[in-house]
């Protein structure tokens, strides 16, 4: 499994129900279903993916977060999940409020754009960001609302909300000893778990 | 007609004729003291009887879900597109089961057979059956059967409500429940067109209050209309467009009133060849049983407590363009099985085709159904398929 939703699967308690906003192929449903009974759902838009989390049992809705999630209950999930999807969101902190509604404890994760190669990227040739982590170009990237982790951990002094955990990890994923001597600079993935 | 019968074709059906002797207590509070169901089936039940699906037809459906009856059939069965030998509902791996429900004009007991106490037809005196009544008696066919548990119901539109109606009343006997087009209670206006279809029915001077039979009359221009209204709520305004826009049939107006765009003489076509074709006294009773069907009604309003009960695992599919029973419908009967802590996914087809689209073969839609296929196949109990 990915290391970032290895990271997630470790915050989920056994038995609890999980909401995955933008569950891909289903991967990490499908993993806490089978170890650790989570009675998960699971919101996506792609089609190849609703029909992937189909094909493996997964219970996958097919909705697009960016229009709301008013019919789901004040509390009524045990966590809400967002990988990768928060910069793609129209309103990233209507989410996270809707997210914190919804759910009792949310894991969020997203790309930093405060790492030193976006910033040295930005820095020296004047133009944004790309890479083969973030292959887009300005005027076709679905990314819409990138952010460091400064500024979401400014969002969270803001609104109040409380960050039980974090921790970051590079663009393959993995958890290295150095990123959390300078996560903002190092880290390319933040995983924040938070409440309200 | 079939010059040919299809490989991929259940090929040639026929019905059979179910009698039911233990008398049917309605939610109208009258009974049935005996009944027929028709029935058609496909496949062969495996030796634990876990492969049998049942398809629940909608307001103008019936038990030929596939295959044909003769070489001189038009068309094949409403559903021949998603049932047959490798298709979407294998036939090769299932047991599949269509009936004529209760009230329907299709060889089941119904307003045009012959009621037994008076030896003429039931007409209007045939009593208005709900979903449940229909559900109860399929029920009854599942015993006669000798399934305990449906692999799943499936159904669209009306028969989608039925299926519904099949996990909250019967939990243990069903492992699926895929639910197509359909709503968990029909909208005001929903309700409106059918009351506009009743209308033009009971007000054709030919209905006779119902009692048409005898009069050797039948209500053609009321059924017409009441199709022809229907017909335009089961497609899109852009499907309509697509497919007729403002095409002409000689390329000129007459001014006159005879019908010269294309789209009149669609549903005129369409209106006249169902007013031969169906019962003005079962249409009547199956629009009732879409306007009664309210499952949370009992359960203080509340969907969510009404599906509590369930233990299958769900599907619900909607179409983007379908306004007669909208993708929002679906997704109020989504949002309670997920409230409910149900298994559920979701599928939302884009189609240009209305409520129609859920009878139409769409790539998309194909493949949704499919991927809700397989889990139903993986579900059947392991020895089963061992045994194959």
């Amino acid at each position: 499994m990915r290391v970032d939703l290895d990271i997630i699967q470790n915050w989920i308690r056994p038995g609890t129900r999980v909401l995955d906003l933008g569950c891909g192929d289903g991967e990490l449903l499908s993993y806490l279903a089978t170890h650790k009974q989570v009675e998960g759902y699971g919101l996506e838009i792609d089609h190849d993916n609703i029909t992937a989390c189909l094909e493996a049992g997964v219970n996958v809705i097919e909705k697009d977060i960016d229009e709301g999630l008013a019919t789901l209950r004040n509390a009524s999930f045990d966590a809400v999940i967002m990988t990768q999807a928060l910069q793609v969101m129209h309103r990233p902190d209507q989410i996270i409020d809707e997210m914190l509604r919804i759910g009792k404890e949310c894991i969020i994760t997203f790309p930093n754009f405060g790492h030193w190669r976006a910033r040295s990227y930005l820095a020296l040739r004047g133009k944004m960001p790309v890479s083969k982590f973030l292959p887009y170009t300005w005027y076709n990237t679905p990314n819409i609302h990138f952010c460091t982790f400064k500024d979401f951990e400014r969002l969270c002094v803001e609104r109040n909300i409380h960050i039980l955990d974090r921790t970051v990890v590079d663009n393959e994923h993995r958890d290295r000893w150095w990123l959390r001597l300078w996560p903002n600079m190092l880290g390319e993935i933040a995983i924040y778990r938070i409440t309200r | 007609m079939p010059t040919s019968i299809p490989a991929d074709s259940v090929g040639l059906v026929q019905p059979q004729q179910f009698h039911f002797d233990q008398p049917l207590e309605l939610a109208c509070g009258r009974q049935l003291d005996s009944y027929s169901l028709t029935v058609e089936t496909y496949g062969t039940l495996n030796a634990d009887r876990s492969n049998a699906i049942l398809i629940c037809h909608a307001l103008s459906g019936n038990h030929h879900l596939a295959g044909y009856h003769s070489m001189d059939d038009r068309k094949p069965g409403w559903w021949d597109s998603a049932i047959g030998p490798g298709k979407i509902i294998d036939t090769k791996r299932f047991f599949v089961v269509g009936l004529n429900n209760l009230g329907g004009c299709h060889g089941s007991s119904g307003p045009n057979q012959l009621n037994p106490e008076t030896g003429v037809p039931y007409g209007p005196d045939f009593p208005i059956v709900t979903v449940p009544d229909w559900v109860e008696s399929q029920a009854r066919l599942a015993d006669h059967l000798g399934i305990q548990q449906w692999a799943a119901v499936i159904g669209g539109s009306l028969g989608g409500m039925q299926a519904l109606q099949w996990a909250i009343d019967y939990p243990q006997r069903l492992r699926h429940c895929i639910i197509i087009a359909a709503a968990a209670r029909l909208s005001a206006q929903n309700i409106a067109f059918n009351e506009v279809a009743r209308q033009a029915i009971t007000r054709d001077p030919q209905f006779h209050d119902g009692h048409y039979y005898a009069e050797q009359a039948i209500p053609k221009t009321g059924l017409m209309l009441a199709r022809m209204v229907g017909h335009i709520t089961y497609l899109s305004d852009d499907g309509m467009r697509e497919k007729f826009g403002r095409d002409m049939k000689s390329g000129k107006l007459s001014f006159d009133l005879s019908p010269q765009f294309e789209i009149e003489s669609y549903l005129q076509y369409q209106g006249e060849r169902f007013s031969t074709a169906f019962d003005a006294n079962t249409y009547l009773l199956m629009t009732r049983a879409l306007d009664y069907f309210d499952p949370a009604a009992s359960f203080g309003d509340s969907l969510s407590e009404a599906v509590r009960g369930a233990q299958c695992k769900f599907k619900v599919i909607s179409f983007t363009t379908d306004w007669r029973f909208s993708p929002e419908r679906s997704r109020e009967i989504v949002d309670a099985l997920i409230d409910a802590g149900k298994a559920v996914s979701y599928a939302e087809i884009d189609s240009p085709q209305g409520h129609d689209a859920f009878l139409i073969p769409i790539p998309r839609y194909m493949e949704v159904f499919g991927a809700c296929m397989g889990q139903v196949v993986a579900d059947i109990p392991c020895a089963v398929q061992e045994s194959r």
